[in-house]
C-alpha cells in the first residue's frame, strides 16, 4: 500500500512559515535572558597578552565579561571535540573553547560579553582592550608547506596536517603506453554556505535538576549533546539540545564551534538564560567554509577513448583547525573516478593548515571539486581525441549490468565503495535529449552570425550519500488516536516532517494529517547522528517505515483481541481497524490505544506488549550512490565577460522518490548553489589572511535573475540497501554544476582559445582570457 | 545611553503609541518590542531582504531604517498579509500559492519574499516571469533556487486576475 510515498504531498511545514509563525531560535524569548556578544581576534595570528575589560564591565546593562580563565574548569582543559575518526592526521589542531593564548585566524573568539540586550553587549565588546603580539601569518596555501613558511601554530614543526593517498589498480607503464595522455592544473574555491539564518544559541540552566537545555540552530543535536556532556564530564541526561526551526544548514551547522560550549557555560555561570545570535559579519568571519584547492593530474586513454589510468595531486587549504578531520579532502579523492570504468587510479592529497577559518563540509562536501577535476580532464581528452565530450563519457560509463560496481576504493565511512544501482547511460541520454544537445550546433551557428557566443556542455557524477551509522524514528499512538513521530533527524528546510509523515502514514495505515512529527530534540529520542551527506532519506525514512509497520502489527494484535478475530483477518484503513469485508465490525485507533496503553489495574491480554510504540534505528550497511548528468547551455558576452545560463537540464537518479515536489526543490536549490560556486562566490583574504569579502555586496550570492528554472528528468533505480529503495537527493544539484558551467563557457569561447581551469569564473578574469586570445 | 522618543505606528491594523530607543531599527522593534517574530534578519546590511516589510504599501528593509523613522506610518508584516489573521486561519492568495508551488524550504527568507511580492502584485496584476525575478532580485534565498517562488507568484497573479474579473 503506497498512498503517499511517491506523490507530491504538500509540505506540512509550510503553514506556519508563510504566516510568520515559525519558531527559529531568535524567536524564542525567556524572561531574564542575557544577550551575548563576542570579542574576536583582529589578527590572523597573534599571541593574546592581556585582556582589559574593566571599562567595559562598568558600562550600563553589562552583567559579565568572561575570558578563557573564567570558563568552567573542564572547558579549560578541553578543545572543541573531534567528531570523526582521526585517521591519517599527523598534526591535529582543534580550537580552544575561548582563545587561551594563541589565536590562529581572524575572528577567533577571545572573550564574551553578557548584557541586558545585544546592543549593550556590542557596545561593551568594543570597549574591551586586547593586547596582542602579532605573529607571522601563513596565508596562501601554495606556500605554507615551504620549509621557511611561517607556522600556523607556533609550536608546530610543519603546517602539513596530514597526507592521504587513495589508489587502486596499477599505473605502471600506463602513461608510457597510452595512445593519449592529457594533463591539467586547476584552482578551485568554493566559499561559504551562507544559510539565510546565521548560527543561533539559547541556553538555560536549571539548578534544581542540574541540567541545561540548549536551543540551537544545528544540523546535529545529538552530536552536540554528546560533545557538551563529554567536555563537561556530565551525564548526557543533563544536556537537552533542541533544534527548532532552522533557517538553512548546508553543512556548517553540522559541526561544532567554540560558541556552542561558551554560551551554555555562561548560562551555568550566571544562572540566567543566555542567547547568542550570530550576525552576518561574524558568519563571514567564523562560520566554517570550504576554500582553496589546487589540483593537478594526468589522464591516460586508449586510441578509442577508453580510460586507462589517472593520477593526480591535490593541495587542500584546511584553515587553522581540523574540527571535521580530513573528511572533505578524503571525499574529494574518493569521488574523482565518478561514473567511469577506470582501471587504475592514484590521488595524493596534502592537507595544509593556514591562518584562516577552518574548512569543513559545505553542500557537496568536496564532491563538486572532484567532479570539476575529473570532468575537465574528460573534456580535454575529448578535444585531443576529436570526440564529442558526451560520447567520450558514454564510452566509459559503468553499465547498468555491471551493478553493483566495485570501484576499488574505501569511502570515508570506512566501507568499500560499491555503486549500488544505476543506469548512467540512460540518465545521460535523457538529459541530452531534453536539452536538444544534437540541435545545438545549429543554434550556436545562428547565434554566431549575430555576434553572440553560445556554448554547451555536459558533466556526469556519482555521489556517495545516505551514510550510516543510523538514524532513528519512534512512532507512538496516544490515547486519542494521534500518531506521534519522534526523530533525531534535524531539518533545515528539507521537508523531513512531510517526507517521514508520508512514509509512516503508508506503513501504519493512517491519514497523513493524523501524524505529528517532532524532530531534533534529544529529550524525545535517545540517539541521533545528524543531517548531512544527504543521509536522512536513506536512514530515517526506512526507520519510519519499519517503526510504522511494527506499530501497525501491534495495533492489529490488540484489535484482534478486542474484535475477537484473527490479526490476519483485520485491515487498518484511515485510522480504523475492521474485519476484512465487515466494515461495521471495527475499533478506532483511539480505542485500541486506550487498551494497549494501559487501563489502571487491568492486566493486558497474554503475550501483548505494553504501549503502541516502536523505536527503530535503521543501519544501512554502506553508502548509496545517486548519480546524474547535467547539461548547460550558456551565452558569454565577450565585451563584458558576463555569463548567462540559457538552458539547464538535469538527468537525475536518486532511487525511489518519496516526494517529487521535495526532490525537485532540492535539486533546483542545489543548482543555484552550484551556479554561485561556478560564477560568483569567492571568500577572499589578503596577504595577511585578513578577510576582504565581509558582506553580501563583496561576496555575491546568486539571485533570482541569475538562476534559471532547471529542467529535470528523473529515473528511479532503487537502492538495494534499504527497504524503500531510496538514496539521498540533497546535493546532486550542486555537485556537477561548476564543472558543466565551466565547460559550457569554454565551449562558447572556442574561437578565442580560452581555457577554463578555475572556479569561480569571474567576469573580469574571463574578459582577460578573451582579450588574451585571438579569434581565429 | 540611548535616548528614547515617542512614536505612533500602526502595525497590521493595530495602532501603537510607544517610546522607542532612537537607535533601534524597525525590524528589531517589530520583533522584540511587538513580538512579531515573522520578520527575520538575515544580514543586517540591507542586501538579503529577509526583513522586508511594507511601509504605507511600499517595501522597505526593516534593518535599514530606524523605528522612529516609521513614526506615523502604516506597517504590514508577514503576520498581517492575510488581513490580520496571521494564525493560519486565513492565507492570502500568494501565501497559499507559496505552499502549493513549493516556494519555500527553510522558510527564513519567506517573509521578505512574501512582502516584496505582495507589493509587486498590488502594483502589477500581470507580471511577466522577468518582472517577478527582477522584483525579488534584492531577496536572497539559499534553499529553493527561486523557481518555486517565481511559479507561485505567477500562479497567484493569475488567480487574483480571475477573482477581480
Amino acid at each position: 500500500m503506497s498512498a503517499y510515498v511517491g506523490s507530491s504531498v504538500k509540505r506540512v511545514e509550510d503553514l506556519a512559515l508563510v504566516t510568520g509563525q515559525g519558531r527559529f531560535v531568535d524567536d524564542l524569548s525567556i524572561p531574564g535572558t542575557l544577550h551575548a556578544a563576542f570579542v574576536r581576534c583582529d589578527h590572523a595570528h597573534a599571541r593574546v597578552l592581556t585582556v582589559d575589560a574593566a571599562d567595559a564591565r562598568a558600562m550600563p546593562g553589562v552583567h559579565a565579561i568572561y575570558t578563557w580563565q573564567d570558563m568552567p574548569v573542564p572547558m579549560r582543559g578541553a578543545s572543541v571535540p573531534l567528531l570523526v575518526p582521526r585517521g591519517q592526521i599527523d598534526r591535529l589542531q582543534l580550537p580552544d573553547i575561548l582563545v587561551r593564548d594563541e589565536a590562529c585566524f581572524v575572528g577567533e573568539p577571545i572573550a564574551v560579553v553578557l548584557a541586558d540586550s545585544r546592543h549593550l553587549a556590542e557596545d561593551a565588546a568594543e570597549r574591551v582592550v586586547v593586547n596582542y603580539q602579532p605573529l607571522p601569518v601563513a596565508a596562501d596555501v601554495r606556500h605554507v608547506l615551504d620549509a621557511d613558511a611561517p607556522r600556523v601554530h607556533s609550536e608546530q614543526d610543519s603546517n602539513l596536517a596530514g597526507r592521504l593517498e587513495l589508489a587502486f589498480g596499477t599505473l605502471e607503464n600506463v602513461f608510457e603506453q597510452a595512445a593519449h595522455v592529457v594533463e591539467g592544473e586547476f584552482f578551485q574555491h568554493r566559499g561559504s554556505a551562507h544559510a539565510m539564518e546565521c548560527r543561533a544559541l539559547l541556553a538555560q540552566y536549571d539548578p534544581m535538576a542540574e541540567n541545561v537545555t540548549i536551543w540551537a540552530g544545528t544540523q546535529s543535536p545529538h552530536q552536540y549533546r554528546d560533545a557538551y556532556a563529554q567536555v563537561m564530564g556530565i551525564a548526557q541526561r543533563q544536556v537537552r539540545v533542541i533544534a527548532p526551526d532552522v533557517g538553512g544548514g548546508f553543512g556548517p551547522k553540522a559541526v561544532l564551534y567554540p560558541e556552542q560550549f561558551v554560551i551554555p557555560a555562561c548560562a551555568l555561570l550566571t544562572a540566567r538564560p543566555v542567547k547568542w545570535i550570530e550576525d552576518r559579519r561574524e558568519h563571514f568571519l567564523t562560520t566554517y567554509q570550504e576554500r582553496d584547492q589546487y589540483w593537478s593530474g594526468r589522464l591516460a586513454l586508449a586510441a578509442d577513448g577508453r580510460l586507462l589510468g589517472l593520477q593526480g595531486h591535490l593541495l587542500h587549504d584546511a584553515g587553522a583547525y581540523l574540527p571535521w578531520g580530513m573528511v572533505v579532502p578524503h571525499i574529494c579523492a574518493a569521488t574523482v573516478p565518478g561514473p567511469y570504468v577506470l582501471p587504475a587510479y592514484r590521488m595524493t592529497v596534502d592537507v595544509a593548515y593556514t591562518n584562516k577559518v577552518p574548512v569543513t563540509p559545505v553542500r557537496g562536501a568536496g564532491r563538486p571539486q572532484a567532479v570539476f577535476f575529473m570532468e575537465r580532464m574528460m573534456d580535454r581528452a575529448a578535444a585531443v581525441l576529436g570526440m564529442d565530450p558526451a560520447q567520450l563519457r558514454r564510452r566509459n560509463f559503468v553499465q547498468a549490468e555491471q551493478m553493483p560496481y566495485k570501484v576499488g576504493l574505501t569511502f570515508r565511512d570506512g566501507s568499500e565503495t560499491i555503486y549500488d544501482s544505476g543506469d548512467y547511460p540512460q540518465v545521460q541520454r535523457l538529459a541530452l535529449e531534453r536539452a536538444d544537445y544534437d540541435g545545438f550546433a545549429a543554434r550556436q551557428a545562428a547565434a554566431r552570425v549575430q555576434g553572440r557566443y553560445l556554448g554547451i556542455a555536459t558533466a556526469s557524477y556519482v555521489e556517495g550519500t545516505g551514510l550510516g551509522p543510523f538514524e532513528g524514528v519512534s512512532v507512538r499512538i496516544e490515547r486519542d488516536g494521534r500518531v506521534l513521530l519522534n526523530t533525531g533527524a534535524a531539518a533545515q528546510g528539507q521537508g523531513h516532517h512531510t517526507m517521514l509523515s508520508q512514509v509512516c502514514a503508508d506503513a501504519l495505515g493512517v491519514a497523513i494529517e493524523d501524524i505529528h512529527v517532532h524532530s531534533a530534540d534529544t529529550g524525545t529520542i535517545d540517539f541521533g547522528i545528524g543531517t548531512f551527506a544527504s543521509r536522512i532519506a536513506a536512514n530515517a525514512a526506512p526507520a519510519a517505515h519499519i517503526s510504522g509497520q511494527k506499530v501497525r502489527e501491534k495495533v492489529l494484535k490488540v484489535a484482534a483481541h478486542m474484535l475477537e478475530a484473527s490479526p490476519a483477518d483485520l485491515v487498518l484503513i484511515d485510522g480504523r481497524v475492521h474485519v476484512d469485508g465487515v466494515p461495521g465490525h471495527a475499533v478506532t485507533l483511539a480505542e485500541v490505544a486506550n487498551v494497549a496503553n494501559g487501563v489502571p489495574g487491568f492486566s493486558l491480554p497474554a503475550g501483548m506488549e505494553a504501549g503502541l510504540a516502536q523505536t527503530t534505528y535503521f543501519t544501512p550497511e554502506r553508502a548509496s550512490y545517486p548519480n546524474g548528468s547535467h547539461v548547460a547551455e550558456v551565452e558569454v558576452d565577450v565585451e563584458t565577460g558576463e555569463v548567462r545560463i540559457l538552458n539547464y537540464v538535469i538527468g537525475h537518479d536518486c532511487g525511489v522518490i518519496i516526494n517529487p515536489l521535495n526532490v525537485e526543490g532540492q535539486v533546483q536549490g542545489g543548482v543555484a548553489h552550484g551556479i554561485g560556486n561556478a560564477l560568483y562566490e569567492w571568500m577572499r583574504y589578503d596577504d595577511n589572511a585578513q578577510p576582504t569579502t565581509m558582506n553580501f555586496g563583496e561576496y555575491l550570492l546568486p539571485t533570482a535573475t541569475e538562476v534559471p528554472t532547471v529542467k529535470q528528468v528523473h529515473i528511479e533505480c532503487p537502492s538495494p540497501l534499504n527497504p524503500l529503495g531510496v538514496k539521498g537527493a540533497g546535493e546532486g544539484g550542486t555537485i556537477p554544476a561548476p564543472a558543466v558551467i565551466a565547460a559550457a563557457i569554454e565551449n562558447a569561447l572556442t574561437p578565442f582559445g580560452v581555457v577554463i581551469d578555475r572556479v569561480p569564473i569571474t567576469p573580469d578574469w574571463l574578459l582577460e582570457q578573451i582579450l588574451g586570445g585571438d579569434e581565429s | 545611553m540611548s535616548t528614547q522618543l515617542p512614536i505612533s505606528i500602526t502595525v497590521n491594523g493595530i495602532a501603537h503609541q510607544v517610546d522607542v530607543p532612537v537607535r533601534l531599527n524597525l525590524a528589531d522593534f517589530l520583533r522584540h518590542e511587538l513580538g512579531l517574530t515573522g520578520t527575520h534578519l538575515g544580514c543586517e546590511h540591507g542586501v538579503c531582504g529577509a526583513c522586508t516589510v511594507l511601509l504605507d504599501g511600499r517595501s522597505v528593509r526593516g534593518c535599514l531604517m530606524l523605528a522612529v523613522q516609521a513614526d506615523g506610518c502604516n506597517i504590514t508584516t508577514v503576520e498581517g498579509l492575510a488581513g490580520g489573521h496571521g494564525n493560519g486561519a486565513g492565507l492570502s492568495v500568494l501565501q497559499q500559492a507559496f505552499i502549493d508551488h513549493h516556494a519555500l524550504q527553510c522558510g527564513f527568507c519567506t517573509p521578505g519574499m512574501l512582502t516584496t511580492l505582495s507589493e509587486l502584485l498590488a502594483n502589477n496584476p500581470s507580471p511577466s516571469e522577468a518582472d517577478v525575478r527582477l522584483s525579488i532580485s534584492g531577496n536572497l534565498c539559499r534553499c529553493t533556487g527561486y523557481a518555486g517562488i517565481v511559479n507561485a507568484t505567477l500562479a497567484a497573479a493569475a488567480l487574483l486576475r480571475g477573482q477581480s474579473a
